[in-house]
């Protein structure tokens, strides 16, 4: 149980999760306590996590986090299982906290700048200054190369590093910004990404792929800022 | 020398292609492009690391929780709902 709702997640067996799931739907509908507080424990920081993606306080986050359990609640009788729980709930909140989020920043010139940005267009992965140009000895290939990070899993816990982590992904246009934390922090499968999401294969990889270039590219400048390169 | 078949990857090709190197779905001729690539050089070797290590750190940030409050909150919700069914 322990294991299941550490943000790492490594993802237990399909069938295991059905039959849990079996079990925890019917002690719902019976009303069983247990039952929810279970769940609440299991999903909770993963919710709260996912609703502070979309808008902008913990407050607002946490009312988003209320509404998904009395929808869950409120609509246990028609789930069906053919998606897992957890993705039935998480699109659930991700529908409350998209909403609010938009009403929260309903600045429209904004939302539409942002939008094209979701889009996506014309982002490298890495910035092209970075490679060498067709008049150079070896277009294409690093001008400016990465260095090896120095003792990066120390780093990378400190406060520091995670509040850029966190400043990094908060800066992602919104859909980059789901993919990386059900795939990434939350550690979902690719599959269940894309469910959760309705997304296409495609497309659920490209966002991911838009989303960690970047938050690597965040990370990059930090620990050259730090000097902790080798 | 072995004989090349298909061009060598650049740096700049490799890290487009690198999620998809991850996530298994680089076709098989693309993979061992990258992975000759790779094998010989210092820089895509290290930006590999570093897209390992940004992967890793997403999934060790702690957990989010609820405040006290909400959570109490929560469980009334569900005793009101319990009543209602």
């Amino acid at each position: 149980m322990g294991e299941q709702e550490a943000s790492t997640g490594a993802e237990p067996d399909p069938s295991t999760r059905r039959a849990d799931d079996e079990k925890l739907v019917a002690a719902l509908r019976r009303g069983d306590e247990d039952a929810f507080r279970t769940l609440v424990d299991e999903y909770g920081p993963f919710l709260m996590r996912l609703a502070l993606m979309h808008v902008p306080s913990r407050a607002i986050a946490e009312e988003v986090v209320q509404d998904t359990w009395l929808a869950v609640l409120n609509g246990i009788d028609r789930f069906e299982g053919r998606s897992s729980l957890r993705t039935w709930i998480a699109s659930i909140l991700l529908n409350k906290a998209r909403t609010r989020g938009q009403r929260e920043r309903r600045v429209l010139p904004f939302s539409f700048l942002q939008r094209r940005r979701d889009e996506g267009r014309d982002e490298p992965a890495v910035d092209t200054d970075r490679f060498q140009s067709l008049r150079d000895a070896h277009p294409g290939h690093w001008s400016r190369p990465p260095a090896e990070w120095s003792s990066p899993e120390e780093t990378l816990s400190t406060q520091e590093a995670r509040r850029v982590l966190l400043e990094a992904i908060a800066a992602l246009p919104v859909r980059q910004r789901e993919v990386i934390a059900l795939r990434d922090i939350s550690g979902w499968s690719a599959a269940e990404t894309r469910n959760a999401l309705g997304l296409s294969e495609t497309n659920q990889r490209v966002l991911l792929h838009r989303a960690r270039s970047k938050v690597r590219a965040a990370l990059e400048r930090y620990f050259e800022a730090e000097d902790l390169v080798r | 020398m072995n004989e090349v078949k298909t061009p060598d990857m650049t740096c700049k090709e490799l890290v487009d292609v690198i999620t998809e190197y991850f996530e298994g779905t680089l076709p098989a001729e693309d993979r061992a492009r990258f992975e000759r690539h790779l094998a010989k050089c210092d820089g895509c070797h290290a930006y590999l690391g570093q897209m390992r290590e940004t992967i890793r750190a997403l999934g060790h940030l702690p957990p989010e929780s609820l405040s006290p409050e909400a959570e109490r909150a929560l469980l009334d919700a569900f005793k009101g709902w319990r009543e209602g069914v």
